[in-house]
């Protein structure tokens, strides 16, 4: 995956609760089946507004977003994060996200940083002033602003690694495991 | 100690805990639909890896696939499902394909065919993955880097969620179903009450459910933010299970029933959080809004948005109804509708279809709605064939389709057109969701069917 350090750079404001992923990447262009090229579909139907929030002069460009709480919600479809990253996003803002979408942004280098309500709101004030906001991943900081990541995540994050070669190096430990549980069911017998 | 439901089924499937580390979880059962599988599969291509546990695997076609009987799909759906064709057949991942007589919506067929069970862990690339917990099993959607993830190694690296129990006190009344029953549960908690949270469904209410109707509550799970909801496995559960082609058979069958029958969560087990339901006087629920939690039960009216406290809610409310077209304070029953859409992993099993043509048996669909069923699988349709359902429906003027997801996410010909509004028994009313500028109402199957005949909300017997 893509690997994140630090980002400094003007923040978009999508400051809406409870977005949810058919709005970040409607389902008609689900049927690719490629990895890249959706951030020109991301908001689709929300960027047909001339008024809708990316669409602003100021919006653009940005490489964060702050946005509302429970961000990403519903869809499991990672073409969400795949749209915002290819679109330009590095990382987004927000006091809670889908489980889903938060776990699916950390797998592709989209940094999901949680702040509490109140500190989102102070950086959407001083974003809507033009103030660039910085996300540094090394200190887990935002915008000034302390934030927690597990240790996990931010190791895989700032290394870029790849996690399914990670996992194939605990290859013992999977085979023990199924060496002493036989499988309870078999697609293949039915 | 005392563990609950989830713990144990988690416990169980840890393959390695290090400190600092998400746990390293096996999993039982993988399932995989055309839409979020490619890229994954690619993935595996490019890496020169393997899918470890094909037996482990199954793949159906589903999002895509055309209902009607001569409707062709497009050029990039019929790419799509080649491309899960030949992936699973590069990979020898077994293949239920549309016309095979066992396809169907993935989250219907996984435990039609047995291969859910209590206990197990079960992924897919698909937020309503949740369904498959109604049987006690630890069930949850992934994105594709994680099915990748699991494709290639069987197993899943995942930080333990909370738990939450949304306990159902007091007995149903007639008319109301286990889809009141979540979509109050999501009104009542919020969209986001569940997030990092496995929600185990109990009580008396729960208990009361058949099968079908667990597979309602827990597929709703992610609407209330829960990756992952369950259901205690009891004599209800075992009896579904009984004889499906997935499930062990003599000596084996009853060494499973020993294990399951362990699972329950243990008297004083804990949980994080605990939210009690009374269902008593629960009614028919029906969302005005565009998302699962924008819920009133039948006898209200669209709220006035100013009645918000929040000012989220309240801006997000505003949105709503300019997008719903709806005025505040209009009775719910004074709505009238376009369309109606019995169907989806929510409710298109065989007993939400025998309650739905109970309540259309000898009427006429409303001459200005357009009104289809479409069954969750290709066994469901056999079956409710077999019960003259079909003719049931179709005789009232309804149209009778072919196993698929149909019109709950739009990704196949069965879409709404702009301003429609469509009383659906799906899971999702977001902007969009069934077609771009379509209106969703989401409805258990009965409450649709009543509307279908009348033209306007209203429930049978009303």
């Amino acid at each position: 995956m893509k690997a994140f350090r630090s980002v400094t750079s003007r923040a978009a404001v999508l400051d809406r609760p409870d977005v949810d992923t058919d709005q970040i990447i409607p389902k008609q262009f689900l049927k690719r089946i490629e990895r890249t090229g959706f951030g020109e579909f991301l908001f689709f139907d929300w960027r047909k507004d001339p008024a809708f929030e990316l669409n602003q002069p100021e919006a653009a460009g940005a490489r964060i977003l702050l946005a509302g709480r429970n961000f990403g919600c519903g869809s499991s479809r990672e073409h969400a994060p795949w749209a915002l990253q290819d679109y330009g996003f590095e990382a987004i803002i927000a006091p809670s996200y889908g489980d889903i979408f938060r776990q699916n942004s950390l797998k592709i280098g989209l940094l999901p940083v949680t702040l509490p309500a109140d500190q989102v709101h102070e950086l959407i004030a001083r974003a809507r002033a033009g103030e660039e906001l910085t996300v540094d991943l090394e200190s887990l900081t935002a915008g000034g602003f302390a934030f927690e990541l597990d240790a996990f995540s931010r190791e895989c994050l700032l290394g870029g690694l790849d996690e399914i070669a990670l996992t194939l190096r605990e290859e013992p430990a999977i085979a023990a495991y199924e060496s002493s549980h036989a499988a309870p069911v078999s697609t293949l017998a039915i | 100690m005392a563990q609950t439901l989830f713990e144990k089924v988690w416990e169980g499937h840890v393959v390695e805990r290090a400190e600092g580390r998400p746990d390293l979880l096996y999993v039982d059962l993988h399932l995989v639909h055309e839409v979020t599988s490619p890229q994954a599969f690619e993935g595996l291509r490019l890496a020169g890896r393997k899918v470890r546990r094909p037996e482990l695997t199954l793949a159906t076609m589903d999002h895509n696939v055309a209902t009607g009987d001569d409707t062709p799909v497009d050029p990039l759906s019929e790419q799509q499902l080649e491309t899960l064709a030949r992936n699973c057949d590069e990979f020898g991942v077994p293949l239920y394909a549309t016309g095979s007589g066992r396809e169907g919506i993935v989250h219907v067929i996984g435990p039609e065919l047995g291969l859910t069970q209590p206990g197990l862990t079960i992924v897919c690339g698909d937020s309503h993955t949740s369904t498959h917990g109604a049987l006690g099993a630890l069930a949850f959607g992934i994105g594709t880097s994680e099915v990748e993830h699991v494709l290639a190694t069987q197993t899943l690296s995942q930080a333990k969620p909370r738990s939450l129990r949304l306990r159902f006190e007091g007995e149903l009344p007639e008319g109301a179903t286990a889809k009141d029953m979540v979509l109050a549960a999501i009104g009542r908690i919020g969209v986001d009450g569940g997030v990092g949270h496995v929600v185990e469904y109990a009580g008396p209410a729960i208990e009361a459910l058949s099968m079908e109707g667990r597979l309602t509550i827990c597929n709703m799970s992610i609407e209330g933010g829960a990756r992952a909801g369950m259901i205690a496995p009891d004599d209800t559960t075992f009896a579904y299970l009984e004889g499906r082609p997935g499930v062990p058979k003599g000596a084996d069958w009853e060494r499973a029933l020993d294990r399951w029958r362990a699972l329950p969560t243990d008297d004083g087990a804990t949980f994080d959080r605990e939210v009690v339901i009374d269902v008593s006087t629960l009614a028919s629920q029906v969302t005005w809004g565009t998302n699962p939690g924008m819920v009133v039960p039948i006898d209200g009216a669209v709220p006035d948005p100013a009645s918000f406290a929040d000012a989220d809610e309240r801006a997000a409310a505003e949105r709503a109804l300019v997008y719903m077209g709806l005025e505040p304070g209009t009775a719910i029953r004074d709505i009238t509708i376009d369309r109606v859409f019995i169907g989806s992993c929510t409710n298109s099993r065989i007993e939400d279809l025998r309650a739905a043509a109970a309540v259309v048996q000898g009427q006429r669909v409303h001459p200005s709605v357009r009104a289809m069923v479409v069954p969750g699988s290709a066994h469901v349709k056999a079956q409710a064939e077999a019960e003259g359902l079909d003719r049931v429906f179709e005789s009232a003027g309804f149209e009778w389709r072919r196993a698929g997801c149909s019109m709950c996410l739009g990704m196949n010909p069965d879409v709404l057109a702009p301003g429609e509004r469509c009383a659906s028994t799906s899971n999702r009313n977001f902007e969009g969701r069934q077609g771009a500028g379509g209106r969703t109402h989401l409805v258990s199957p009965v409450v649709a069917a009543a509307t279908a005949l009348a033209g306007h909300f209203t429930e049978p017997g009303a």
